[in-house]
C-alpha cells in the first residue's frame, strides 16, 4: 500500500477566512511582521489505489472545485510542494488522538464505490508571510499552532500511519500484602491511583484476608471508585467544622457532619418535599416534572482540568459528558437546552506574567468557547444560558460548567437492572484516551500536568453522540432496554461497577470494540474514551435492539451479564483478571474525619469620595470584562435549534441586550416552557461564602422571575468549585457555603434536585501557589405555564412608568464598582432577606401574569445603575430617574443607591394607565417600591441625585458602545 | 394528504422542527434515514416533497453537507432525478442547502456543482436574525406571494455563496435568486445584515423550474410569533417562516 498526500487550499485569488481571523490572533501576541497566513488541508490516505483513483477521490470529495485547488504527492517522495517565500508548519494530531474525519473519510469514500482498504489521516498546514525571527515563529507554533497534549508538528521523523503497538496478555498483580506505608504511599502516587494513606491501608487488608495480591485491575478499580471525583469523599464524609471570630480566634460555633451533602443541601429538599420532585440526587440527574405527560431533568457538571490544559477538547468533552447524564437518566431523556458558565482569568493578562505550563487566559477562553459551541451546534442541542466570570485566581484553573435540560415520558423516569440482563455497550470505540481522567481530576495541577496526563485529555465527536442519541430514544420507545447510564469519570469502571451494586456482573473485556489494538485489559477497562454508554437488557430484546441501532449505524456490543452474586469479576480472554465483592467496592471506602475552621477575614473598605458626576464610572463599569456583553460568544453557539426558544439569551430592539433567563418550549405544540437561570459570585465568596451562597440562590431565582416563572415551581442545581479542600480553612469556607445553601435555599422553597463538586482547583509552581476563589454556581430551572406572558428586560415603549421593587442596602461589598474602580473588595456584601424577598417575588409573579409588568430586569453586578442603563440601550429608549424615590435602608450616598448590589431586587416597566393596578399589588404583597421615573424618546439616560441634580447624563448608544466593546474578538 | 419525506442521516438535527412546520400546514411528514432509502425499505416514491434539514449531518467533515451530497449524487441520483421529473418539490435549508448545491441539484439540476457555501466571512459559526428580500420575478411554488421582506433566522459557519460571474448573472437573469439579504429597509448591506460575505448577498436560489428551493435561514424556527426574537415588544401578524411550508402543501390542493 502507498501513502498518498493530498494537500487542498483556497486559491490564491479566494480570501481564507481562517488564515486572516490567525493574523489577528498573531498580532494579538505582540508580533507585528506578519503578511499573510494561508491554511492548508491535509490528507493522508494509505491504499492501493493508483494515483488517477486518488486523484478522482480527491476531485469528488476532498476539493470544493468553486474555491479550492489541490497538489497529490507520494509520501516519502520530494514533492513541488507549495510556494516558497514562506514558513510552512504542519501539524497533526499525535498518535491515538480521536479524529473524527478519519472515520468520515473512509465512509465517503466507500460511497464513492471504492472497496478497496483505506486508512486515513488529516493534517493542517499553515503557510505564512512576513518578516519573523526563529524565535517568533516558535512563540506562534507554542502560542497559537500547536498544543503538545494532542498535537505535534510534522518533521522528517513523522510517518502518518505507524505501526500500532500490539498487545500481549499478561496478568500483572501488585505486592500490596507485604508493602509497608511507605510503600504504599509511592504505590498510590507512581500508579497515578490518587488514594491516601488510610485507603491504601484498607485495601491492604481487604487483600490480608483474601490471602492473594490484587491485581493491576482491580487496584484501578478500587482507586476509581474510591476517587473524590466519583465518591465525593468530602463532601459526604464526616467534617468537625468551627467558627472562629475576633482577634484572639475565639471559637463561635462547633458542627459535626457525619455527612455534609445529606446535612445541607439534600437536607433542603427532604424537608421541602414538594410533590413535583420526581427523582433527586439518586439517579445521573435531578428530574421534576413538567405537565401530564413528561418529567425534564437537568444536570451540571465541571471539566475544569481537561480544559486547562487543552481547552477545546476538555470543553467539548465536557459539554459531550454532561449530555450523557439527562441521557442516562432513568431509561433516558432526550436533551432539549444547554448551559455553560465559565471562569477565566482576564484576557487581558500579561503574557509574560503567565506561569510555565498555563495557557493564557484569551487562548483558554477562546479554546474552551469554541469547543462548548462545536458540540453543542453539532448536536443539535441550544445553548440557551450561561455566564462568564473574570479573576485573575483562575488562571491556572479556569473553570467550565457545563448543563443540560433533557425531557422524557413520566414512566421513563425510573431503570431497575435484573439478574440475567446484558451488559450492552453501545456507541463509540474505546481508546487509551481518557487513562485516569476521574483520579486526575481529583488532584492538583502543576506545570507539569500537561507531561504527566496528557493521556486524560481527549477531543470529543459529537456526531457519534448524535447518533446515539437518535438510537436510544428510538429503543426507548420501544421498552428495549430496562436501565442505562453514562461511562464518564472512570470509564467502563465506574458505570459498570455502579450498575451492578446492587446484583453483581460479569464482563468480558476482550468483548469491548477498540479504536486501535494494544490495550491491556485494564486499559480497556478504565479509559474514559467518548460518546459511551452502558445498557441492561433483556436477552429476548436484544435482536429488536440490534436492529434499531444498526439502522442508525450505532455500534452495539454484548459485553457480559449481570449476576446475583453482588461480585464484580472481569475476564480477559478467559483468565479472570479482576473479582471483588460489590459491599467492598462501593462500602470499603474507610471514612475520614475532616477538620474545617471558618474564620472571618477583614477586608479593607475603599475610600470613596463623593462625585458631582457619575457618567464616567456608569461607562467604564459596562466595559468592565464580568459586566459587559457576552454577545461575540453567545452568537457563535446555535441557541435557536429545535424550534423551541421563547426567549433568547439576547433581547431587544437590535436583538442584543442582556436577557435574564431563558425560556424555551420543549414540547412544539404546548405552550409550557422551561426557564433557566443561574447565579455565580466569586468575589462574594472571598469575603465570606454563606452570604455568597444566599446572593446565588437569590440571583438564580430572581432570574428566572424575571422573565416571569412562578418562583413555587423552581428547582435548584449546586455547583461547588473550590481549592485543596485538605486545608482546613479551605475546607471551613465550603462548609459555611454549604450551611448557607441549606439556609437559603430551605427559606426560598427551593429544593436542591442535583449538584456536583470539583475539588482541589490548584496551580502549584515554583513554590508559589494559585488557589480559585471559592466559586459557587447556582442553576435554576422553572417551569413556566404558558410562555406567552414571559416578558423581557428591555424598555418598550416611550412615557411608561419605571419601578424599583425591594430595598436598597449600602451593600457594595464584593461590588464591581468597588473591585473594578478601586481595586477592593470591602466587607459589607448583600445579605438576603428571604422573608422580603419572598415577597418580592411574588409580587413580581403576579405583576406579569397580569399582563401589568411589560419589562423587568433583576438587579445584580453593577446595581441600579447598570441595570438601568442596560433596559435603555436595549429597548432604544432613554429615562429619566429620580433616586429620591429608591427605598434604601438609612440614609445612602448616591454612588451607593447607584451600585450597590443588594439582593431581591427588580426594575420593571409599566404602561401609565396600569399605575394603580400595579401598586395595589404592591402594597397587598406589602414590598417596598418606588415610581422613581419614566421611559421617553430623549436617547438620553438621566439620573437625578437625592440633592435633586443631574448625577449622571449619558447618551444610551455611548452606554451601549462601552458595553459592546471589550469583549468584541 | 401531501406527504413529506424529511431525509435524515448521522448529524441531522433540525428534523423534528421541520416536520412539525409541515405537519402544522396540514402534511404528513416522515422521518426518514437515507439508510432506509438505500436498503430500498422506503422509497422517495411515496412521497410528494422532499426536504432536507439543517444539521451537520456526518460532522460537516471535509465540508459542510459534502458527505451526504456525495451519497445523493453517487448513490441516489436516479431517484431523485425521477422524483424531480415528476413535479414534485424539493427544499433544503441550511445543511439541506448545502447538501442540494454541492450535489449538483441546484442552481441547474445536471449534478454538476458549480456554486458552493464556503466558510462565513467571519470564519466562525453564527446565530443571528436576516432580513431577506423575496424573488419579484420567481414563480416558484415555495415563494408565492411572500411579503417583500420576510424575516428568518440564520445559524451557520459555512453559508457564503459563492459562483462565477457567468453563472450570478445567470441566475439573475432566470429570476433563481430566491432570498437576498438586506437591511430593515430592503438595501442591499454589508455585515451583520448580509451574515456570511455572499456574494450578491444571496441567501437562498431555486434551480430554473423553481420547484427545487435551498436557502441558508431556518424558516422552519419561525412558525409560531414567540420564535421572534422581538415578540414581546412588537406585534406579530404573520410567522414568515410559516408562508413557505404552507406555500408547497397548497401546491398540491
Amino acid at each position: 500500500m502507498k501513502v498518498y498526500k493530498i494537500e487542498v487550499f483556497y486559491r490564491q485569488e479566494k480570501s481564507d477566512p481562517f488564515g486572516s481571523s490567525l493574523i489577528r490572533d498573531v498580532q494579538d501576541l505582540g508580533i507585528s511582521g506578519v503578511e499573510d497566513i494561508r491554511v492548508e488541508q491535509v490528507y493522508y490516505l494509505k491504499t492501493s489505489l493508483d494515483v488517477g483513483t486518488v486523484e478522482n477521490i480527491t476531485t469528488t470529495l476532498f476539493v470544493d472545485p468553486v474555491v479550492c485547488d489541490y497538489r497529490i504527492s507520494i509520501f516519502g517522495e520530494t514533492s513541488n510542494s507549495s510556494p516558497s517565500g514562506c514558513v510552512e508548519i504542519e501539524v497533526t494530531y499525535n498518535p491515538g488522538v480521536m479524529d473524527p474525519w478519519e472515520e468520515s473519510i473512509v465512509k465517503a469514500i466507500r460511497d464513492l464505490g471504492y472497496k478497496k482498504e483505506v486508512y486515513a489521516k488529516t493534517a493542517k498546514k499553515y503557510l505564512i508571510t512576513g518578516k519573523l525571527t526563529t524565535a517568533e515563529i516558535e512563540i506562534i507554533k507554542d502560542k497559537l499552532l500547536i498544543n503538545k497534549v494532542i498535537q505535534q508538528e510534522v518533521n522528517e521523523d513523522f510517518h502518518p500511519f505507524p505501526q500500532p503497538p500490539s498487545y500481549k496478555f499478561k496478568l500483572n498483580t501488585i505486592d500490596i500484602i507485604n508493602a509497608n506505608d511507605d510503600e504504599l504511599k509511592k504505590l498510590s502516587i507512581e500508579g497515578q491511583l490518587f488514594l491516601n494513606l488510610n485507603e491504601m491501608r484498607a485495601i491492604k487488608n481487604y487483600f490480608q484476608k483474601l490471602g492473594r495480591s490484587p491485581t493491576d485491575c482491580e487496584l484501578e478499580t478500587l482507586a476509581q471508585t474510591w476517587s473524590e471525583h466519583c465518591k465525593h469523599k468530602t463532601f459526604r464524609g464526616d467534617v468537625e467544622y468551627i467558627e472562629l471570630e475576633g482577634e484572639n480566634g475565639k471559637s463561635v460555633k462547633k458542627l459535626e457532619f457525619k455527612n455534609l451533602l445529606k446535612e445541607t443541601i439534600m437536607k433542603v429538599t427532604k424537608e421541602l418535599n414538594k410533590p413535583w420532585c420526581v427523582s433527586v440526587f439518586q439517579d445521573n440527574s435531578g428530574v421534576i416534572e413538567f405537565d401530564d405527560r413528561y418529567n425534564i431533568c437537568f444536570k451540571v457538571e465541571t471539566h475544569n482540568h481537561p480544559s486547562a490544559i487543552e481547552p477545546y477538547g476538555g470543553a467539548n468533552t465536557g459539554i459531550g459528558g454532561v449530555i450523557r447524564d439527562p441521557l442516562g437518566t432513568g431509561l433516558g431523556a432526550k436533551p432539549v437546552l444547554n448551559t455553560d458558565v465559565f471562569c477565566f482569568a482576564p484576557p487581558d493578562f500579561p503574557y509574560e506574567d503567565i506561569p510555565p505550563g498555563v495557557l493564557h487566559p484569551k487562548r483558554i477562553m477562546k479554546g474552551v468557547v469554541a469547543g462548548v459551541r462545536d458540540y453543542g451546534n453539532k448536536m443539535g442541542i441550544p445553548t440557551v444560558n450561561g455566564a462568564i466570570c473574570f479573576h485573575p485566581d483562575y488562571l491556572g484553573n479556569p473553570l467550565v460548567y457545563c448543563g443540560n435540560v433533557g425531557i422524557m415520558p413520566k414512566d421513563c423516569s425510573f431503570k431497575k437492572v435484573s439478574p440475567g440482563d446484558l451488559v450492552v455497550l453501545v456507541g463509540g470505540r474505546t481508546g487509551r484516551d481518557g487513562i485516569h481522567g476521574a483520579t486526575f481530576s481529583s488532584y492538583e495541577l502543576s506545570h507539569t500536568s500537561e507531561e504527566i496526563s496528557s493521556q486524560s485529555v481527549q477531543i470529543g465527536n459529537p456526531i457519534t453522540e448524535k447518533k446515539l442519541v437518535d438510537a436510544l430514544l428510538k429503543a426507548r420507545q420501544q421498552k428495549l432496554y430496562s436501565a442505562i447510564t453514562d461511562c464518564g469519570g472512570g470509564g467502563l469502571s465506574s458505570a459498570v461497577g455502579e450498575m451492578g451494586e446492587e446484583t453483581g456482573v460479569r464482563v468480558e473485556l476482550d468483548k469491548v470494540p477498540l479504536k486501535y489494538q494494544g490495550l491491556s485489559y485494564t486499559e480497556i477497562w478504565i479509559s474514559e474514551a467518548q460518546e459511551r454508554m452502558i445498557l441492561a437488557v433483556p436477552p429476548h430484546n436484544f435482536q429488536r435492539l440490534q436492529k434499531v441501532f444498526r439502522e442508525e449505524d450505532v455500534e452495539l456490543t454484548i459485553i457480559g451479564e449481570f449476576t446475583d452474586d453482588r461480585r464484580l469479576r472481569l475476564y480477559y480472554e478467559g483468565n479472570l483478571v479482576c473479582d471483588l465483592d460489590m459491599q467492598f467496592l462501593h462500602h470499603g471506602l474507610p471514612r475520614t474525619v475532616r477538620k474545617a475552621v471558618w474564620k472571618k477575614t477583614s477586608h479593607p473598605q475603599p475610600e470613596i469620595e463623593e462625585k458631582r458626576d457619575y457618567t464616567r464610572d456608569l461607562l467604564l463599569l459596562l466595559s468592565t470584562y464580568n459586566i459587559a456583553s457576552k454577545e461575540w460568544v453567545i452568537r457563535q453557539y446555535d441557541h435557536e435549534v429545535q424550534g423551541g426558544s421563547v426567549i433568547k439569551p439576547l433581547v431587544g430592539i437590535e436583538n442584543d441586550g442582556p436577557g435574564d433567563a431563558s425560556v424555551v418550549r420543549p414540547v412544539l405544540n404546548s405552550k409550557k416552557g422551561i426557564a433557566v437561570g443561574n447565579g455565580i459570585n466569586p468575589l462574594y465568596g472571598i469575603i465570606d461564602p454563606y452570604w455568597m451562597a444566599g446572593a446565588c440562590i437569590d440571583e438564580a431565582i430572581r432570574q428566572l422571575v424575571a422573565v416571569g416563572c412562578n418562583p413555587e415551581r423552581i428547582a435548584l442545581l449546586d455547583n461547588f468549585c473550590w481549592a485543596d479542600t485538605d486545608r482546613e480553612e479551605v475546607l471551613g469556607e465550603l462548609v459555611r457555603c454549604a450551611i448557607g445553601c441549606y439556609d437559603f435555599a430551605k427559606a426560598y422553597g427551593t429544593p436542591f434536585i442535583s449538584g456536583k463538586d470539583s475539588l482541589n482547583n490548584e496551580f502549584h509552581y515554583q513554590d508559589r501557589r494559585i488557589a480559585i476563589p471559592p466559586t459557587l454556581l447556582i442553576s435554576s430551572l422553572g417551569v413556566i405555564d404558558d410562555v406567552e406572558k414571559c416578558v423581557t428586560m428591555d424598555f418598550k415603549w416611550d412615557g411608561n412608568l419605571i419601578y424599583i421593587i425591594g430595598e436598597t442596602w449600602n451593600e457594595l461589598g464584593g461590588s464591581q464598582y468597588y473591585y473594578w474602580l478601586y481595586k477592593k473588595l470591602g466587607g459589607n456584601l448583600p445579605r438576603t432577606r428571604p422573608d422580603m424577598g419572598k415577597k418580592v417575588f411574588q409580587a413580581i409573579y403576579e405583576g406579569i401574569q397580569k399582563g401589568y409588568i411589560i419589562s423587568c430586569h433583576d438587579l445584580s453586578e453593577g446595581g441600579l445603575a447598570v441595570a438601568l442603563a442596560e433596559m435603555c440601550f436595549a429597548g432604544g429608549l432613554g429615562a429619566s430617574v429620580f433616586l429620591n424615590e429608591v427605598p434604601c435602608v438609612n440614609r445612602l450616598k448616591d454612588y451607593e443607591i447607584l451600585f450597590s448590589e443588594s439582593n431581591s431586587r427588580f426594575l420593571i416597566e409599566v404602561n401609565k394607565n396600569k399605575k394603580d393596578e400595579i401598586e395595589k399589588i404592591f402594597n397587598e404583597y406589602k414590598v417596598p417600591y418606588g415610581l422613581i421615573g419614566c421611559t421617553d424618546t430623549t436617547s438620553q439616560l438621566v439620573i437625578y441625585g437625592s440633592g435633586g441634580n443631574q448625577i449622571i447624563t449619558a447618551d444610551i448608544y455611548k452606554l451601549k458602545q462601552a458595553w459592546q466593546s471589550s469583549l468584541n474578538w | 394528504m401531501v406527504k413529506v419525506c424529511i431525509l435524515r442521516t448521522a448529524g441531522t438535527n433540525c428534523d423534528v422542527e421541520t416536520a412539525f412546520a409541515f405537519e402544522q400546514e396540514g402534511a404528513v411528514s416522515d422521518l426518514v434515514h437515507i439508510n432506509e432509502i438505500l436498503s430500498n425499505r422506503r422509497s422517495l416514491n411515496d412521497y410528494q416533497i422532499l426536504a432536507i434539514p439543517g444539521g451537520f449531518t456526518y460532522g460537516d467533515d471535509i465540508a459542510a453537507g459534502k458527505l451526504l451530497a456525495n451519497e445523493i449524487r453517487y448513490l441516489l441520483w436516479e431517484e431523485i432525478q425521477e422524483f424531480v421529473h415528476r413535479g414534485n418539490l424539493v427544499i433544503g435549508i441550511c445543511n439541506g442547502f448545502q447538501v442540494l448545491v454541492k450535489a449538483g441539484l441546484l442552481p441547474e439540476c445536471d449534478g454538476h456543482q458549480i456554486a458552493t457555501l464556503a466558510w462565513n466571512d467571519s470564519g466562525k459559526f453564527e446565530d443571528r436574525w436576516v432580513y431577506l428580500k423575496t424573488a419579484g420575478g420567481n414563480n416558484s411554488p415555495w415563494l408565492r406571494d411572500l411579503p417583500e421582506i420576510i424575516y428568518l433566522p440564520v445559524a451557520h459557519g459555512e453559508g457564503k455563496f459563492v459562483t462565477d460571474e457567468e453563472t450570478l448573472e445567470q441566475l439573475d437573469g432566470k429570476n433563481q435568486i430566491a432570498f437576498q439579504y438586506v437591511d430593515k429597509e430592503g438595501n442591499l448591506a454589508g455585515y451583520p445584515f448580509n451574515p456570511n460575505g455572499s456574494l450578491r448577498n444571496i441567501a437562498g436560489i431555486t434551480d430554473p423550474s423553481g420547484h427545487i428551493l435551498g436557502l441558508m435561514p431556518h424558516p422552519e424556527r419561525f412558525i409560531h410569533k414567540t420564535q421572534h426574537p422581538r415578540w414581546t415588544r412588537e406585534e406579530i401578524d404573520v410567522p414568515h417562516g410559516k408562508l413557505i411550508f404552507k406555500n408547497a402543501i397548497s401546491y398540491f390542493k
